[in-house]
């Protein structure tokens, strides 16, 4: 028996193919959503792609929060669904509010591509219990809105709930607060993070290394010993 | 027929890279004497029969669910007059 892992295809998703390879190469079972279905398809965990879903109108990720696949994401990721958002995916998480802050454009206004290092400070998550606390992982990062802010008492909260789950290491590569690249909600299920685990699992392209596997087998192992 | 107009800044704390890099370009352009901009969003909304209170309060609940994000975003609504030669 394995799990079954959906992955939401919205209009203008890039990555949604890449993460169900990255799913299936972990042995998992990929299972494609589609963001006008409000059935989930009895999934065990779901992941937010990456792209420009609805081309980033309004803001990064404000129009898909409101698609009916996110209503029963939402209302499920609340009950306990695992769900992981990269970078898009990330956006469509804090613009449902399902995690803290928001995202907005790269300080430096230009479109971020290359090969970033990082350190997994928690490994409690659904998504992160294959890595081993402080591990440093190379994974792609590409992105235009990737600046991580949230106000000043959320932040505090979030640093001492150990709820920072990945920091941007050697260089803030667009201005977020606290090198923040990835974070997750209290309960531990959701997380979300701009870099793209799914471009790293195979060592014939990419980084050359394969540090973004664990996340899917991470939580394969967790929904298998369930 | 009516227009409201939701006018979405981002919070005074929130850095603004938009703005600094127009307020960064205006003394090259012969514009001395402007120290800050921010750049936001405006939105004219064209709103079917009267702008009572109860359509008002219905544009301020879309413009905080969805026009703006209120964790990083304000937004400010405002009724504007139509007159029948502009249309």
């Amino acid at each position: 028996m394995t799990a079954r892992i959906g992955v939401v295809t919205f209009p203008g998703s890039l990555d949604d193919r890449d993460t169900r390879r990255a799913i299936r190469l972990a042995g998992a079972e990929p299972v494609a959503l589609w963001h006008k279905d409000r059935d989930l398809h009895q999934v065990d965990a779901v992941v937010l792609p990456g792209g420009f879903s609805y081309g980033d109108y309004l803001r990064a990720g404000a129009i898909s929060r409101f698609s009916p696949v996110m209503e029963s994401v939402i209302e499920q990721a609340k009950a306990g669904l695992p769900v992981l958002g990269i970078c898009n995916g990330f956006q469509v998480l804090t613009e449902a509010h399902l995690l803290p802050g928001a995202m907005l454009g790269n300080d430096h206004l230009h479109f971020i591509c290359r090969d970033q290092k990082l350190r997994v400070e928690n490994t409690d998550t659904a998504w992160t219990g294959d890595y081993t606390a402080g591990q440093e992982i190379h994974i792609p990062l590409k992105n235009m809105d990737g600046r991580y802010v949230a106000d000043a008492h959320t932040l505090e909260k979030l640093e001492a709930e150990g709820r920072v789950v990945f920091r941007y290491l050697g260089l803030n590569p667009n201005g977020s607060l606290n090198d923040i690249a990835g974070i997750t909600n209290e309960a531990g299920n959701v997380v979300g993070l701009m870099p793209h685990p799914e471009h790293a699992v195979e060592s014939l392209i990419g980084t050359g290394r394969t540090d973004g596997l664990p996340f899917f087998t991470s939580i394969l192992k967790k929904l298998v010993n369930a | 027929m009516a227009r409201v107009v939701v006018d979405v800044m981002l919070k005074p704390e929130i850095l603004d890279p938009q703005g600094q890099a127009v307020q960064r370009a205006l003394p090259r352009l012969g514009f001395d004497g402007i120290s800050d901009v921010r750049q936001g969003k405006r939105f004219e909304l064209e709103v079917d029969g009267p702008v009572d209170e109860a359509a008002l309060a219905r544009v301020r609940e879309l413009a905080e669910s969805f026009l703006a994000n209120t964790v990083i975003e304000d937004f400010a609504v405002k009724v504007e007059e139509v007159t029948e030669a502009a249309e």
